[in-house]
């Protein structure tokens, strides 16, 4: 507080207490909600993982026997590689989906862009629920617009749902779709952002499009490229309900990820310390990978 | 990464208001380069209107016409039985108040909080406010999904367990609302702060009178925002709601996947009435939507 008073010694002098108290009556409630729903449930999760709590009752410390179990569950190594393996396809498709939606949204040669801006955001506007029917409804395997299509053009019918690979190659398309409005708009922003000077210079000295896309664009934008990386990753990490609706996570539990997993483990088996263990893990790579965008993103800027 | 973007609110607006004047790549257009962008955009824009369309169409449908062939996009004798039968069936009109209950709600909460938040890490200096300002940035990294059986706990624990309350009050912080109205309250001019503080008024009217209402597009975003995350939300109502009566409406739709047998007809109608509202409120208020500078610190 001394020090808040120094700096701002230009303006007249004022009641050192309403300054204390004003910021804090302002973040009040959320200092509340943020101890409550986000310091709390940390500990005690934190606690919980190394016990066998089953929700009820007593429970024994159980040291690190839960991280241990961990590592040996093929099931949770399965969830945990399928989670990856989505993340891996999904974050690049969306990537490159969203980026070329804005750039076409944002050229001034592209006629209808406003109309087109909303098509593509539209798919956000539905629940994860929803997009999960949709998609399920699009690949049916006997019933599907998809499958139909491609009988008629004299292809056989695709086994979308109960082929696993393919299962999970619709989800990562449907989530790719759903999110593209939104992962654009932050595109779109950034891409304004860049002065056009640049563009009319690199056009004068002859740059075509796509070189101005490669030499201009994708280095201004990189920051927004980061968080966008960062954001659907995470995004990613924690996907559940569009593969709960599209095909509950089969054929079998093939596509069961890790959200899908500590839901099981942790409410239908009421194994909450165990689950706790596999949130904490999770945890853990969320962590890893901010951290790594972190340094990459420093690394780039300081260059 | 969210911390890059911070110092860049005013010089962005600055170039952006230019950028709008200038015509992007004015030299050279012209009809050559119009027919590709536009065919490609459009392109693009059908596969991505396709799936809706499609799904809206067959809604249309009568049940026995669903599954016949030759498939047809557009139905022969269109019918809205399928809406009727998913709103008069398995309480879907209930869910549907449920639910906008709790999003009126939580947005209603979510704004406040967040606009009072974002003002004091604005405009006030103080090593507490910068470490509650990392603490909010620590939530994007640790989003609720990934502490499920936890968080399940503490709520049930608040006594909050199958309660409304126990959906919304969760999820009334938000990283991206603070981040929103903290990018939005650096742009306005300290003066204004000063001028105001000189006149006597004390800090909290300033907030009140000066701020809130100069917020007001921002609120209107967050305020879409935070709409859709709670109506689309369904992980978080599904673990903590137990009576049906309290059901959400994604809810409500999953159960319909879930059957044995899916009644592909009701859960066609069921899904695209659980669409409408978002897409109304979208509609009414894209603006405050497609131009935000949306810059970081989202989350869902």
């Amino acid at each position: 507080m001394t020090k808040r008073a120094s700096d701002v010694s230009a303006s007249p002098p004022r009641r050192r207490s309403s300054y204390t108290l004003a910021p804090l009556v302002l973040i009040a409630a959320n200092v509340v909600l943020f101890a409550l729903f986000f310091v709390w449930p940390a500990v005690i999760g934190l606690v919980y993982s190394f016990t066998n709590y089953t929700g009820v009752g007593v429970f024994q410390f159980t040291g690190l026997d839960n991280y241990e179990n961990l590592l040996g569950d093929s099931t949770f190594y399965d969830a945990l590689t399928r989670t990856l393996l989505y993340t891996v396809l999904f974050v690049p498709l969306n990537f490159a989906l969203s980026l070329l939606a804005a750039n076409l949204v944002v050229s001034k040669h592209a006629k209808g862009s406003s109309v087109a801006r909303v098509i593509f955001f539209i798919p956000w506007l539905l629940s994860p629920i929803v997009v999960g029917v949709l998609w399920r409804w699009l690949f049916g395997e006997n019933f599907g617009l998809v499958n139909y299509v491609i009988e008629k053009l004299g292809g056989g019918a695709v086994s979308w749902q109960s082929n696993a690979d393919l299962s999970l190659l619709v989800v990562v398309m449907a989530a790719s779709w759903m999110w593209t409005g939104f992962t654009m708009l932050l595109f779109i922003a950034a891409i304004k952002n860049v002065p056009v000077s640049y563009y009319e210079a690199a056009s004068l000295d002859g740059a075509g499009p796509w070189r101005q896309f490669i030499s201009i664009t994708l280095p201004s934008i990189a920051p927004t490229s980061f968080i966008v990386i960062l954001l659907n990753t995470i995004n990613a990490m924690k996907e559940y309900p569009v593969f709960v609706a599209l095909n509950n996570g089969g054929p079998g539990t093939s596509n069961n990820l890790l959200v899908q997993y500590i839901y099981e483990t942790g409410f239908k088996r009421g194994q909450i310390g165990y689950a706790s263990a596999a949130s904490f893990v999770l945890m853990l790579i969320l962590m890893a990978v901010a951290i790594i965008q972190l340094i990459v993103n420093r690394r780039v800027e300081n260059r | 990464m969210t911390t890059t973007d911070m110092p860049r609110p005013l010089d962005a607006d600055a170039k952006q208001a230019v950028s709008k004047k200038g015509p992007r790549n004015a030299v050279g257009g012209g009809l050559r380069r119009a027919v590709p962008a536009t065919t490609l955009l459009w392109i693009l824009a059908g596969l991505y209107g396709l799936p809706v369309l499609w799904f809206i169409l067959s809604s249309l449908k009568p049940a026995s016409d669903l599954f016949s062939y030759p498939l047809t996009l557009v139905p022969d004798d269109v019918t809205l039985s399928g809406y009727l039968t998913a709103w008069r069936s398995a309480n879907f009109s209930q869910y549907f108040i449920n639910t906008t209950i709790v999003c009126v709600i939580t947005t209603i909460l979510t704004v406040g909080v967040s606009c009072c938040t974002g003002y004091a890490l604005a405009k006030y200096d103080n090593k507490w406010l910068k470490v509650f300002f990392v603490c909010i940035l620590a939530t994007t990294m640790l989003p609720g999904e990934v502490m499920l059986a936890p968080e399940f706990l503490v709520v049930r624990d608040l006594g909050l367990y199958n309660s409304f309350a126990g959906i919304i009050l969760p999820a009334v912080l938000t990283a991206t609302g603070c981040f929103m109205f903290r990018q939005f309250f650096l742009t306005v001019p300290d003066e204004l702060v000063e001028a105001a503080r000189i006149d006597g008024a004390r800090e909290l009217s300033i907030f009140l009178r000066i701020m809130v209402p100069v917020s007001r597009p921002i609120m209107l975003t967050l305020a879409i925002l935070s709409f859709q995350w709670r109506w689309n939300d369904y992980i978080w109502p599904l673990l903590m709601l137990n009576d049906p009566k309290k059901f959400t409406v994604q809810i409500g739709i999953q159960s319909i996947v879930g059957a044995q047998n899916i009644n592909w007809s009701v859960l066609l109608g069921a899904s695209v009435i659980s669409m409408i509202p978002l897409i109304v409120v979208f509609l009414v208020f894209q603006r405050y939507v497609m131009n935000a500078d949306i810059n970081a610190g989202l989350k869902d």
